[in-house]
């Protein structure tokens, strides 16, 4: 029987499925409700400049890489399984539109990142 | 000390063959008290109400795996479940879902007995052994590691829960999966490499979806998802170590 | 044995038969909104790029009211994610055992919430020491 290529897709849904569970809530409120609504944070925490220095230092963009492009992979997979759970038999065609997104997500992010100019 | 006589409405799933084109519902009012359960009222209505209705039961104790059925939509034992749970409103009675119909309330069980045939549910020595070398020893916590996994009495309750079987048949399926790790993980047993050619296929572990519906419905706390779930690690790994582990790469 | 014709019956809307079945399907739409989080991230750092004017513009978006709606439903889903992921993660790992004694689910669901709350805590603290 033939072994599965399942592992690679599973390992990067578990991988931001834990990245997700462990500090998505915080990154939500902080990026989406607290700092546009001047909760919490001071207003600028998320300036231009503050930002683009984040994105200037490597652990910044490995960790704005990282979020992006796992929690892409970890939908990716599940909206994947969603799809065949609802009845579409497309195999072929769901895997390329689900993982193709992720991946290009992926590398339009990595791409932006190692690019940005200061 | 009669108590006026107690009247629940069962309606059973019919299915013949030779003379329905597909299943209709037929009803049946039975009379019960308080300690019948749901096999024992298609006992009365088989004994004198219509000798038609067709289910499978044996032991009537929760031991055999036999009757197994969807009690108002959920897999239950029918001899586990009781008609005073029901009253008034009465209950429906049907196939196990998932698996096609035979006849009434009988399902094929062909697929699942092919595919238990096929996992090698027996133990694969590690290494031959004499007669002279006497009995395995094993510790208790070595015995904890499979002793749920066995408890399996191949009632089939998994399978009608399992949304990822009824898509596609082609997946083994929990029960099965469970038993197949109850030999991985026995001490005794070295087969792991042969049964995880299936195992570590799209019809094996990975034709989960950790639902884990099997789990809730199964009479005997196997915990088939937990079974099939615990191996996806360990597949993965191999996965991406298989080129650099002793052994070389497998097919 | 001609006489047989066993029946297959349709798998059409299986998941509404039962609450077990829509909790799963709940559990697994919540992959939706993490992918579109993911995408307004995306957005913010390919406006981050292009310069001070696209960066405002984004932040000036995510600052409209359908933003917020959006951000708090998702907010809500993640706290979903994050309990359903926890409550499933003992199903993935093999039988323990701690002292002697085995592993039960709760511990690990426990555990595992229990660190989400540290980390996400961890996480506030950080960007406030940081603006």
């Amino acid at each position: 029987m033939k072994r599965s290529n399942e592992p690679i897709f599973w390992s990067l849904f578990g991988a931001g499925g834990m990245l997700a569970a462990l500090i998505g809530p915080a990154l939500v409120f902080i990026t989406g409700i607290a700092v546009p609504f001047g909760l919490v944070f001071k207003p600028d925490t998320m300036s231009y400049a503050h930002m683009l220095a984040l994105s200037q230092s490597w652990a910044g963009k490995i960790f704005i890489l990282a979020v992006i492009a796992l929690f892409l992979w970890h939908a990716a997979h599940r909206i994947h399984i969603l799809l065949h759970d609802f009845g579409i038999h497309a195999v072929t065609a769901v895997r390329i539109l689900c993982y193709g997104s992720a991946f290009a997500g992926t590398v339009v992010a990595a791409y932006t990142l190692l690019t940005i100019k200061p | 000390m009669a108590d006026t006589e107690k009247i629940i409405e069962i309606q059973v799933l019919r299915y013949r063959p030779e003379q329905d084109k597909e299943p209709v519902l037929q009803s049946y009012k039975v009379p019960f008290t308080d300690d019948m359960s749901v096999l024992q009222g298609l006992q009365y209505i088989k004994d004198f109400l219509d000798g038609t209705v067709s289910f499978r039961w044996s032991c009537r104790m929760a031991i055999c795996g036999s009757c197994g059925m969807m009690i108002d939509g959920k897999p239950k034992l029918s001899c586990k479940t009781f008609l005073r749970e029901y009253y008034p409103q009465g209950l429906k009675v049907e196939a196990l879902a998932h698996l096609p119909i035979e006849r009434d309330l009988m399902v094929s069980v062909e697929d699942f007995v092919t595919k238990l045939e096929s996992i090698k549910p027996y133990i694969i020595p590690k290494e031959p052994r004499t007669l002279e070398q006497g009995e395995y020893l094993q510790t208790p916590q070595q015995r904890d590691m499979y002793e749920q996994f066995s408890s399996c009495i191949n009632c089939m309750l998994c399978y009608a829960a399992c949304p990822q079987y009824g898509l596609n048949p082609k997946f083994t399926g929990p029960g099965i999966l469970a038993l197949m790790h109850r030999y991985n993980v026995d001490s005794r047993d070295g087969g792991q490499a042969e049964r995880n050619e299936l195992g570590y296929a799209d019809e094996g572990y990975w034709g989960c979806t950790a639902v884990g519906y099997c789990s809730e419905v199964c009479p005997k706390g196997v915990d088939p998802a937990n079974a099939i779930n615990q191996n996806k690690m360990n597949s993965a790994i191999n996965y991406f170590t298989r080129f650099i582990t002793p052994g070389g790469a497998d097919k | 044995m001609s006489n047989r014709r066993p029946y297959v019956r349709s798998m059409d809307g299986w998941w509404k038969r039962d609450a077990y079945f829509i909790r799963y399907m709940a559990r697994e739409i919540t992959a939706v909104f993490v992918a579109l989080y993911a995408i307004v991230l995306l957005f913010g750092v390919v406006r981050l790029s292009q310069g001070e004017a696209a960066f405002n513009g984004w932040l000036q978006y995510l600052k409209t009211p359908w933003m917020l709606v959006f951000h708090v439903i998702v907010l809500a889903v993640f706290c979903y994610h994050t309990w359903s992921w926890f409550n499933i993660m003992p199903k993935t790992m093999p039988i323990m055992f701690v002292g002697g004694k085995r592993l039960q689910p709760g511990v690990i669901t426990g555990t595992g919430l229990a660190a989400s709350v540290i980390a996400c805590l961890a996480v506030l603290f950080i960007v406030r020491g940081m603006s």
